[in-house]
């Protein structure tokens, strides 16, 4: 258990490490000093730098952050720790509409466009079926999101089964979460500044509401209100993840939770310390998704996933006592 | 009693599903003062207790606060008024003892604030008076039973509103631990003017601490007076089911069931 100030310290000292690691390392060799490289280096070393390494390096860093602030977010939420950012089918929206886009022959932002506005589409379908008359409780959120993104599941497959072999490498990889062609982390950072604005002020309303419905209500917390932030943050946040990268899985599941071990679990250190440690996670995982076998680039959801298990495991043993 | 009471009900009726609770209950709980509601399970204990803190509504009449009616007040204007400790106990994902006692201090905040140096006084102090100072550092999950029902009321003991409402809060506790809780909250009542109102299933217990007693017989038929005349072998025999015999020692006249 570690102080949450030292903890917070020692993850903003972790950020840039993880950036430069991600920037020097590559079939180019950089060498740990860019700054350098930038001033004096080659023309082709100055555009790789600038034009590849930093666009990508930032984008893993946002999408890491994103994910595990809106994990975070989920998890209280539904006051379940199983919960991840994907888990009420914002995601699954945005890969259906995504696939479509793909296979309309859709690029670049208009690919992104229907990506966003497919995750913004199911986060809205998600609220107006769990809200019926009325009664919005964790269970019924749950239920009816999972429920949603169980569809959106069956979509993905029957598209899958029903498009041309030639698309369906850069549909897989895009399922898995990759950040292959991700250059543009500008409207993600947005998306993650103003998640993170707005959910810091609700930060201690989230400790009280963590102890369940009536208990905040009992200290003073506006319940019902609350929990429509939370959900719309949330999926917002998702949204611009997804957008950006595609589904890059167990960042927002796990690190929330390590996060928790390593002593944040106060949401006003665990939001900030989330968005610290899921940004330097996803990028030194995107780094080995470049690296390890190159010049094959693999999907980074699945070096997350091959490390953050065993990481996590580790953790959940010597953590508790 | 001239100072304002710090609950009034006027012509409350309650009613949970099929279940009517109460029909038009009127009374007062004055500073100082510690109550005790009875009744059989599922008779709406816990949902009259709910409507008192204004967590849920009432089919008809009104709940005051310190003279003020809690309709139209916000949460948090609500939680400075009157704390209440739940009858299941529910913890979040993750935190130490100290963090959750000052969950607290939350309705005094703003935004942006952060607990201060008082504030954790306060909830160190609410965790010593119930035997958890040591545990401040220990994740709640560690805890048992009776721990976390001892860290629910330290939770509104840091709160420190002048009206308690405690849902059973003396299940899961031994009776050493029982007694020192009550004698606890009888001494809050005595000493700061706290008004207490305590959901218990013991008229034993009822009737050494508590000065009035409400009894619910359910179908909202109901009645409170002064604990040592509404607790009788008539009243407790309707109320249970079952026929109680008094046993008299060095704490009075007890019922106990027969």
């Amino acid at each position: 258990m570690v102080r949450p100030r030292l903890l917070l310290t020692v993850l903003v000292l972790l950020a840039p490490c993880a950036l430069l690691t991600a920037l020097a390392n590559g079939s180019l060799a950089l060498g740990w000093d860019p700054l350098g490289r930038l001033l004096d280096g080659s023309s082709l070393q100055r555009q790789v730098l600038l034009q590849l390494r930093l666009p990508r390096a930032l984008s893993g860093f946002v999408t890491g952050a994103t994910l595990a602030v809106a994990g975070s977010l989920m998890q209280v939420l539904l006051r379940n720790p199983l919960a991840d950012p994907y888990i009420l089918g914002v995601s699954g929206g945005a890969a259906v509409a995504t696939l479509l886009g793909i296979l309309a022959g859709l690029g670049g932002w208009a690919l992104s466009g229907s990506a966003f506005a497919g995750a913004m589409l199911s986060t809205l379908l998600v609220f107006g079926l769990a809200r019926g008359r009325g009664s919005w409780t964790s269970t019924r959120l749950l239920l009816t999101g999972v429920v949603v993104a169980a569809g959106w599941g069956a979509l993905i497959t029957l598209i899958l089964a029903l498009s041309p072999q030639s698309y369906l490498r850069g549909m897989l990889f895009w399922l898995m979460g990759d950040l292959t062609d991700a250059y543009h982390p500008g409207p993600a950072a947005a998306a993650l500044a103003v998640g993170l604005a707005l959910s810091m002020p609700l930060a201690r309303d989230l400790n009280v509401a963590a102890r369940g419905e009536l208990e905040a209500a009992a200290l003073g917390v506006d319940v019902g209100r609350l929990r429509r932030r939370i959900y719309f943050l949330a999926s917002l946040l998702t949204a611009a993840a997804v957008t950006l990268a595609g589904n890059i899985g167990f960042v927002g599941l796990v690190v929330p939770h390590m996060v928790r071990l390593l002593g944040g679990t106060d949401h006003r250190v665990l939001l900030p310390g989330a968005a610290l440690l899921g940004g330097s996670l996803l990028t030194l995982a995107d780094t080995l998704a470049r690296t390890v076998l190159a010049p094959q680039q693999l999907p980074v959801g699945v070096i997350t996933a091959l490390i953050g298990v065993p990481v996590f495991l580790l953790l959940l043993r010597s953590g508790r006592t | 009693m001239s100072r304002l009471p710090l609950l009034r009900c006027r012509r409350l009726t309650v009613r949970v599903g099929e279940t009517l609770v109460c029909r038009e209950l009127s009374f007062e709980v004055h500073p100082g003062e510690v109550w005790a509601i009875l009744g059989p399970s599922g008779v709406g204990k816990s949902t009259l207790l709910h409507t008192l803190a204004a967590l849920r509504p009432a089919q008809a009449g009104e709940v005051w606060l310190e003279g003020r009616p809690t309709r139209s007040r916000s949460r948090r204007a609500l939680a400075r008024q009157v704390g209440v400790v739940m009858q299941q106990y529910s913890a979040p994902l993750a935190g130490t003892v100290m963090e959750l006692a000052l969950t607290g201090r939350h309705p005094y905040l703003r935004a942006w604030e952060w607990e201060s140096a008082q504030d954790r006084r306060r909830a160190m102090a609410a965790l010593e008076s119930l035997g958890l100072g040591r545990l401040a550092e220990r994740q709640v999950g560690t805890l048992s039973g009776g721990e976390r029902r001892r860290l629910a009321v330290a939770v509104v003991l840091t709160q420190d509103p002048p009206l308690l409402l405690l849902d059973e809060p003396v299940n899961d506790l031994d009776p050493g631990h029982q007694v020192a809780l009550l004698e606890l909250l009888v001494g809050r009542a005595r000493e700061q003017g706290k008004g207490v109102v305590l959901v218990l299933h013991d008229p034993v217990l009822a009737s050494r601490f508590c000065d009035m007693a409400m009894l619910l017989f359910g179908a909202g038929a109901m009645l409170w007076s002064e604990t040592g005349t509404a607790l009788g072998a008539a009243s407790l025999a309707r109320l249970y089911g079952r026929p109680f015999a008094p046993y008299s020692g060095q704490q009075g006249t007890v019922w106990l069931p027969a």
